[in-house]
């Protein structure tokens, strides 16, 4: 109970304060977008190429506009020193990590509905048809992408080159990942049926079980520095 | 706190060391506080007054010896020891984008506990701070922030308080009602380590003066044998011949 509440402290803290400084939000929608006016542009009216590229654009959107907010997940604690705060209260540090990776999952879910809308409204592009599975694997794959974006955040919030440090180290982490985001998109916008891609989403829960137990298991290390 | 009497030191350290690569920053620290005991640490900047409290605080870990607190020793006990003990350092550890309340509210809540609103009023108006519960800490001065600061440490219920610089960014008024506070804390049977620059009436809080330089103690003695002058002479002295 202790772990729930401590939890949700920290997602209700964070949801309260980027409602009010609106900082990461607007940073991300801006970014995403401008990433699909610069798709649009270089495609044009292509449907052929369109469509091939598709899987790509979409989650190269949710991924570049997700390692904007994933970076800034604990710059917050940065500030006024709160994550020595957060250090010298006892209790279980995962609470921590949980509560963060809630509210970052949030802030893609938020980011995914978007770019998905302007995908639609942008390229018409019918994802509908495609829907019920094409969740499943934005959840999975945002569990994952969140999972380590969460971990890494913590480990280089503290770090002088912070922003170029960030990508490098979570990117080659997630290829797993992305591989399988990607490939299972592919084939429930060409109209697959959920059952072919049944080995994709096998690697995608495995590895959402690996980086979310990973991240629990060493976040207090970290945080202890 | 376990098989601890009234008596027993709340803070002990003996033969503390720690280095920065190859900067020595304490070299044998020896240092008792007992209950109701206030000890002003003074000394230069660099002279390791804020390392020890980190240290203090299981922010920081020792090279050597032993720091403990309430019987719980800091490095292998932190857990236990973040239990009894209060920070108040540079950062507020404060969230600028919360009120006062809500800043109250997260800290109750992540310390596992259910946060209660008119305890947690209550607790402002001990801290002066009860009219400005709704507003955002953005909007507060630095000393209404270190009153913040200090109405969170209370949500605690700690029976040390660490404090690094305490006065600083505080007008007459608010310093008095620091003064107060802390006078309030050791009577209940708290013990005060206060790292400060300060050497003048901010000193009257202290029961005990110790000086720090070059990572050693080098002067301990009871604040009520020392005037202000001779405060300010040894303290020109100690630090002078230490460098």
């Amino acid at each position: 109970m202790s772990f729930a509440r401590r939890t949700f402290a920290v997602v209700w803290k964070d949801v309260v304060v980027e409602r009010r400084s609106k900082e990461t939000v607007t940073a991300v929608l801006f970014f995403s977008v401008l990433l699909l006016f610069v798709f649009e542009f270089t495609l044009g009216g292509d449907r052929d190429r369109l469509t091939g590229v598709l899987p790509g654009l979409l989650w190269l959107a949710v991924l570049l506009a997700g390692l904007l907010g994933l970076g800034r997940s604990f710059v917050l604690e940065r500030d006024n020193d709160c994550w020595e705060a957060l250090l010298l209260t006892p209790g279980d540090k995962g609470a921590v990590y949980v509560g963060k990776l809630l509210g970052n999952l949030l802030l893609m879910g938020l980011v995914e509905v978007i770019v998905l809308a302007l995908f639609t409204l942008f390229m018409n592009v019918d994802v509908a048809r495609a829907m019920p599975g094409l969740l499943l694997v934005l959840l999975l794959g945002t569990l994952g992408i969140a999972a380590v974006g969460t971990l890494f955040g913590a480990m280089t919030a503290h770090v002088r080159a912070r922003e170029l440090l960030f990508p490098v180290l979570l990117l080659p982490v997630l290829v797993p990942v992305l591989l399988a985001i990607v490939k299972s998109t592919d084939a429930l916008l060409a109209g697959q049926p959920l059952g072919s891609v049944d080995h994709w989403l096998k690697l995608l829960v495995a590895a959402d079980v690996i980086y979310v137990v990973a991240g629990l298991l060493t976040f207090d290390v970290l945080l202890e520095g | 706190m376990i098989g601890l009497t009234t008596s027993d030191p709340l803070i002990q350290v003996s033969g503390l060391r720690k280095a920065y690569g190859t900067t020595l920053v304490l070299d044998g620290v020896d240092l008792v506080v007992r209950p109701g005991e206030a000890v002003g640490l003074l000394g230069p900047n660099g002279a390791g007054k804020t390392t020890l409290l980190k240290i203090l605080a299981t922010v920081a870990r020792p090279a050597r010896g032993t720091a403990t607190i309430a019987g719980h020793d800091c490095a292998r006990e932190a857990e236990r020891v973040r239990g009894v003990v209060g920070l108040l350092a540079h950062g507020t550890h404060l969230y600028d984008d919360l009120t006062a309340l809500e800043n109250l509210t997260f800290w109750t809540r992540f310390a596992g506990r259910r946060p209660d609103p008119d305890a947690l009023r209550a607790v402002l108006a001990e801290v002066e701070l009860d009219d400005c519960a709704e507003a955002r800490v953005r909007t507060f001065s630095a000393g209404m922030k270190r009153r913040l600061s200090l109405a969170r440490l209370l949500l605690g219920q700690p029976r040390v308080l660490l404090l690094d610089e305490p006065f600083s960014s505080l007008d007459q008024r608010a310093r008095k009602w620091v003064e107060h506070y802390l006078e309030g804390f050791t009577a209940g049977g708290g013990a005060i380590l206060m790292a400060t620059h300060a050497l003048g009436r901010e000193l009257d809080v202290a029961t005990r003066l110790v000086i720090l330089a070059n990572g050693r103690i080098i002067l301990d003695a009871p604040r009520g044998a020392l005037g202000a002058d001779e405060i300010h002479r040894l303290y020109a002295l100690h630090t002078e011949e230490a460098s």
